[in-house]
């Protein structure tokens, strides 16, 4: 189906895609008989912050880099602010940056050389000194990339995938390797771009990092993905049930699975209130985004891919 | 194109000043030829005609050592530490990149050869430059060359740590066969016939025809011819196997 089919099929179509800033449609690659993605689609809004959450091997990564313009996919269709990455073109690049996972920087260079030279690739860039400060390197302005920690050299990351003041911006684990004052920082930062009406991709393997910041989150396992939604409708979504516990008159914290917590409540309250005294330490608790990724990424090591000559 | 020659231009500055910083590259782009001109100045000092062959061998050996060397290892050096996948992320184009990192070492050249020529005519009695037409032809020819042909043989160093072994398992064996310390005449003859094989010593004979012996450009043309074969092998592969990830394996 070609995609003027597709637009009278659905007449949305089209607004669909001008207020997408990814689209993803059957996405595969395999590297020579190993299947890293096999066939993933999603969207993502512009102006979101998206999360690809899953195990390491999931294949989070190849498909950032197949969206960055890395890799080539081996079939399926992508779009990237109405760019195929595969073609590499200017264009796209002067409006994405870039968080790569692990990457290094010219070992004499300082950070204000560094932040100064990337802005000057890109036509409209942010402030050299403002971007610095944002991402809380004033110190380091100086400093050579040899004299920097590993935060630090991770923060000099987001400033130079920040300083062209791109519209997309891609995070491969960015906070990695950070302490948590640091880690706070960037999340505030990270925040801060959605304010500023940048769609940020982001990937990681911390759930309490999708939670704080994705607006959707796509959790991925062995090539597939396993669940998209907001980070609360996957944990209304999910099998696993709400949690309700308190202490009973003789002392002991109980606790229920229920699916509904209403009825039980209502029970609870109403046997307190006949009786006269409190329910203590009654708390109602939904899944977190943690339960729903440990649930549906638990069998990872249990699920082997099935022999497919096992008929033979 | 003007902004292509901008990028082109900001990137070469960015590289001269990362080679400046680092003063180990320094050392051994600049020092280490003039050492080894020293040294041999010595060994044949009052003995013209040696001399008159190590000076355009020297400046040979730098034309190799600024460009198939300084690459070969820079580029596996970047590739391994992801500079070169950070940069292939940003607008920056391949040709403005890789503008700005030959510059930087043709200007390594230019320096090293300047140099040599310098210490020449001071120290060992070698008179100015005969034909400084065919110099910078030479000069020219065996940049293009060497240099392609470092670019090509960075895809073949698997990483960073044998890059000094891949380098210089080529790089010193073309220098001793290549008549850079010595008249290639009087080698024996197989050695002289693979040497005659190799681009280098098509530039050194054509480096000394410009500096000692006058010989004319159109007499030296089936250097330029070999220096040229190699030259569009070099640039085959340097263009067709360009990485700018290290192979994980």
């Amino acid at each position: 189906m070609g995609p003027k089919a597709m637009s009278e099929i659905l007449p949305c179509f089209t607004v669909v895609s001008s207020e997408s800033a990814i689209v993803v449609t059957d996405l595969q690659k395999r590297y020579g008989d190993f299947e890293a993605v096999k066939g993933i689609s999603f969207s993502v809004r512009r102006g979101e912050v998206f999360g690809l959450l899953g195990p390491n091997g999931a294949g989070k990564t190849t498909t950032v880099e197949i969206l960055e313009g890395y890799r080539h996919r081996t079939a399926g269709d992508v779009s990237v602010l109405g760019f195929d990455p595969g073609d590499r073109p200017v264009a796209l690049r002067q409006r994405t940056g870039i968080v790569l996972q692990s990457t290094g920087m010219y070992r004499h260079i300082k950070v204000r050389e560094a932040v100064a030279h990337w802005a000057a690739l890109y036509p409209h860039p942010r402030d050299v000194d403002e971007t610095i400060s944002a991402v809380g390197l004033d110190e380091k302005r100086e400093a050579t990339t040899r004299q920097l920690s590993g935060g630090q050299l991770r923060r000099l990351d987001l400033a130079l995938a920040l300083v062209g003041d791109p519209e997309l911006i891609f995070l491969d684990e960015p906070t990695t390797g950070f302490d948590p004052a640091a880690r706070r920082a960037s999340w505030d930062t990270i925040r801060a771009l959605r304010d500023l009406g940048k769609t940020v991709l982001l990937t990681t393997h911390y759930l309490d990092e999708a939670q704080e910041l994705a607006d959707r989150v796509a959790i991925i396992k062995g090539g597939e993905i396993q669940a998209v939604g907001t980070p609360a409708e996957l944990g209304v979504g999910a099998k696993t049930r709400v949690r309700v516990s308190w202490r009973d008159e003789e002392g002991l914290l109980q606790e229920r699975q229920v699916d509904d917590p209403t009825a039980l409540v209502h029970e609870l309250t109403g046997a307190a209130l006949a009786a006269g005294h409190d329910v203590r330490e009654l708390t109602v608790t939904r899944p977190s985004l943690e339960d729903v990724y440990l649930e549906l990424t638990a069998d990872v090591d249990a699920v082997t891919p099935a022999p497919e000559v096992a008929g033979v | 194109m003007s902004d292509a020659f901008g990028m082109t231009w900001r990137q070469y500055r960015l590289e001269r000043r990362m080679f400046w910083r680092n003063p180990s590259a320094a050392f051994f782009n600049f020092a280490l030829p003039l050492l080894f001109l020293a040294l041999f100045g010595a060994i044949f000092a009052g003995n013209q005609d040696d001399l008159d062959v190590i000076v355009p061998g020297i400046a040979g050996l730098s034309v190799m050592s600024t460009t198939f060397s300084a690459l070969a290892m820079n580029l596996t050096f970047l590739r391994e530490q992801g500079v070169l996948k950070r940069i292939r992320g940003t607008p920056l184009s391949t040709r403005a990149y890789l503008g700005g990192v030959l510059g930087n070492a043709v200007t390594n050249t230019v320096i090293q050869v300047a140099l040599v020529i310098l210490a020449g005519r001071v120290f060992f009695g070698v008179g100015w430059p005969q034909d400084w037409l065919e110099l910078v032809v030479f000069v020219v020819a065996g940049v293009v060359c060497l240099a392609s042909l470092g670019i090509a043989w960075s895809h073949v160093i698997p990483n960073f740590d044998a890059a000094p072994a891949y380098t210089n398992i080529v790089f010193l064996p073309v220098i001793f066969i290549s008549g850079v310390f010595y008249d290639v005449d009087n080698a024996p003859a197989f050695l002289r016939d693979l040497a005659e094989a190799l681009p280098l010593v098509h530039v050194i004979d054509g480096l000394s025809a410009a500096m000692i012996t006058g010989e004319s450009l159109s007499d030296n043309l089936s250097n330029l011819v070999i220096i040229g074969i190699w030259a569009l092998g070099g640039i085959f592969f340097a263009v067709r196997g360009f990485s700018w990830e290290s192979k994980r394996s």
